[in-house]
C-alpha cells in the first residue's frame, strides 16, 4: 500500500468506500444470545460506585494540593488530580458515550459532559467521530480517531504524553467551533442536524476556560489552572500510555478486531483509571457491553482471540519496537497468533480492497 | 398486504427479539415487557447493522454497534446516532402463532 493518506478527503478514503470496504461485515465471535444478553445487561450500581470514587478523590487531592501550594509537598496531590482529571476523564467520556456505563441515561449524559470538558473535547462533535471509528476502525482516511498514523512520528506521540499537541489543537478548534461550528472535517462525519450542538458546546467550554484565565490573571497565580485545563497536560500521560496499546504496531485497513485491537491485562489502579478498557478487543466486537462486565466477556470469548499481554510493559515491548519499525516500513504490523481453539484470521478480509495490503505484511 | 406466519410465542422471550427474514426482507419481531409482539424493520437505520443482536430494555431495541435507540412499539429514533425513525409492521398472534403483516 506504502504512503498512506489520512484526509477524509483523500484517495484512501475514497477507495475505503468505492471497493465496499467500509460497508463489509467485521468479524464477530459465537456468544450464545441468552449469555450476550445477560453481558449486555445495563445497571447503575458500579458506575455509580465508581463516579463517587472519582470525584471524591478529585476533590480531595485537589483541596490538598490547593492546602500545601507553595510547598513541595502539593507535587503529589496535583501528581494524581492529574492523572484523575487528563487521564480517567478519557474512559468516563468512553463509556458514557457510547451509554452503556449507567442504565439510567441522564447519568451517562452528565458524565458524559464534564468529562468531554475536562478531556477537552467537543461533546456533541466527539460523539459522531467515535461511532465513526467503531464503523470503520483504523480504516485509512475513515475513522478519524486513529491515534498512531504511519509512518510513525515519535516526536508527536512523545510530546502527548504530556498532552501537548492534543491542547494546541484543541484551542483553535474550540474557538472555530465556537464561531462558525464544526470545521469542514467534522462536517464530514457529524451530521448537520448537530452542528448548532457542536457550537454551543464551544461557546460554553471557551466561557470556562476564559473565566479560569481571568481569575488566574486577577489573583496572580496559576492555582485556578491547575485545577481546570492545566491538568490536561500533566496528567494525560496515563490516557496516552493505555490509549497507545488499544490499536497501535497493528493492523490497519482489515475487518477483524483481532487483527486491529490488543487487549492486556493490567494493574487494578490503571483498570480503575482506563475503566476496563484494556479488554479493547472485547470493546470493539461488542460495544455494548458495558465496561463492568467486560471481564466476563473476556472469559467467554478469550479462546477465538490472540493471548492477550499480560502487562502494560508487555504491550509496549509488543508495540514499541513496530512503532518504530512502521517509521519506515509503513506496511508492517505486528499480527498475533491465534489459539488452536479459535477461527483463523479471514485472510480475505486482508486483501479486502485490492492493492491495500501486500501480500505478507507481517514479519 | 400479507400476514406472514413469522415464529411461535415462546421463540422469543419477554423483553427480547429475534430476526426474522422474509422474500428477501430482513424484520425484528419483539416479545415486549407488557407481553405483547411487535415487529419492526430489521436494520438499523443508521448503518447496516442487525438490531437481533441488539439490547431490549423495557420499550427500547438499542443498536449493538452504536447504540442507538428506537422505540420499537412506534419505531421513533430516540438517541443518537439514530436520526431516522424505524419503519414498524403489525402485528398479531394467532394460537401459539406470532404472525406480521409485511409490506
Amino acid at each position: 500500500m506504502g504512503k498512506r493518506d489520512y484526509s477524509p478527503f483523500g484517495a484512501d478514503a475514497k477507495r475505503a468506500v468505492d471497493s465496499g470496504l467500509t460497508a463489509a461485515e467485521w468479524y464477530h465471535t459465537d456468544v450464545p444470545r441468552k449469555v450476550m444478553k445477560d453481558l449486555m445487561a445495563r445497571s447503575d450500581g458500579p458506575a455509580i460506585r465508581d463516579t463517587i470514587l472519582l470525584y471524591g478523590l478529585m476533590l480531595a487531592f485537589a483541596a490538598g494540593g490547593i492546602a500545601t501550594w507553595g510547598s513541595l509537598w502539593t507535587i503529589p496531590f496535583w501528581l494524581a488530580y492529574g492523572v484523575l482529571y487528563g487521564s480517567a476523564s478519557d474512559s468516563r467520556w468512553h463509556e458514557c458515550g457510547h451509554g452503556t456505563a449507567f442504565r439510567t441515561p441522564w447519568m451517562n449524559n452528565a458524565v458524559y459532559q464534564i468529562s468531554s470538558f475536562m478531556i477537552m473535547r467537543n461533546p456533541a462533535t466527539w460523539r459522531w467521530s467515535h461511532a465513526r471509528h467503531h464503523s470503520e476502525t483504523y480504516l485509512v482516511g475513515r475513522d478519524p480517531e486513529i491515534a498512531v498514523m504511519r509512518p510513525t512520528e515519535m516526536g508527536k506521540i512523545l510530546l502527548n504524553f504530556f498532552g501537548i499537541l492534543d491542547v494546541l489543537n484543541f484551542f483553535p478548534t474550540l474557538v472555530r467551533n465556537a464561531l462558525a461550528g464544526p470545521t469542514p472535517e467534522e462536517r464530514t462525519f457529524v451530521p448537520e442536524s448537530d452542528w448548532s450542538k457542536v457550537r454551543r458546546a464551544a461557546q460554553v467550554h471557551l466561557a470556562i476556560y476564559l473565566g479560569t484565565g481571568a481569575i488566574a490573571v486577577a489573583t496572580g497565580s496559576i492555582l485556578p489552572l491547575m485545577v481546570i485545563g492545566l491538568p490536561r497536560i500533566y496528567g494525560a500521560w496515563h490516557h496516552v500510555m493505555t490509549g497507545l496499546l488499544q490499536h497501535g504496531g497493528l493492523a490497519d485497513n482489515v475487518i477483524d478486531h483481532r487483527l486491529n485491537s490488543r487487549t492486556v491485562y493490567m494493574n487494578p489502579i490503571s483498570r480503575f483509571i482506563y475503566w476496563n478498557m484494556n479488554y479493547h478487543v472485547e470493546h470493539h466486537m461488542f460495544p455494548m457491553v458495558p465496561y463492568h462486565a467486560l471481564p466476563r466477556l473476556h472469559a467467554a470469548i478469550k479462546d477465538d482471540l490472540p493471548a492477550p499481554n499480560t502487562s502494560i510493559a508487555a504491550g509496549f515491548a509488543e508495540m514499541w519496537p513496530a512503532l518504530k519499525r512502521q517509521m519506515r516500513y509503513e506496511d508492517f504490523f505486528v499480527k498475533r497468533d491465534l489459539p488452536p481453539t479459535a477461527k483463523p484470521y479471514r485472510e480475505d478480509f486482508h486483501h479486502y480492497v485490492p492493492g491495500m495490503m501486500p501480500a505478507n505484511p507481517a514479519e | 398486504m400479507p400476514w406472514i406466519d413469522a415464529c411461535a410465542t415462546d421463540d422469543i422471550d419477554q423483553e427480547d427479539l429475534i430476526r426474522f427474514d422474509h422474500a428477501g426482507a430482513t424484520y425484528a419481531i419483539y416479545h415486549g415487557v407488557d407481553g405483547q409482539f411487535y415487529a419492526t424493520a430489521g436494520m438499523c437505520t443508521h448503518e447496516h447493522v442487525h438490531l437481533c443482536d441488539g439490547l431490549v430494555m423495557d420499550f427500547t431495541i438499542e443498536c449493538p454497534k452504536h447504540n442507538g435507540q428506537f422505540d420499537y412499539r412506534t419505531g421513533e429514533a430516540k438517541r443518537a446516532p439514530v436520526c431516522v425513525n424505524l419503519k414498524t409492521f403489525p402485528v398479531r398472534v394467532e394460537g401459539s402463532r406470532v404472525l406480521v403483516e409485511v409490506a
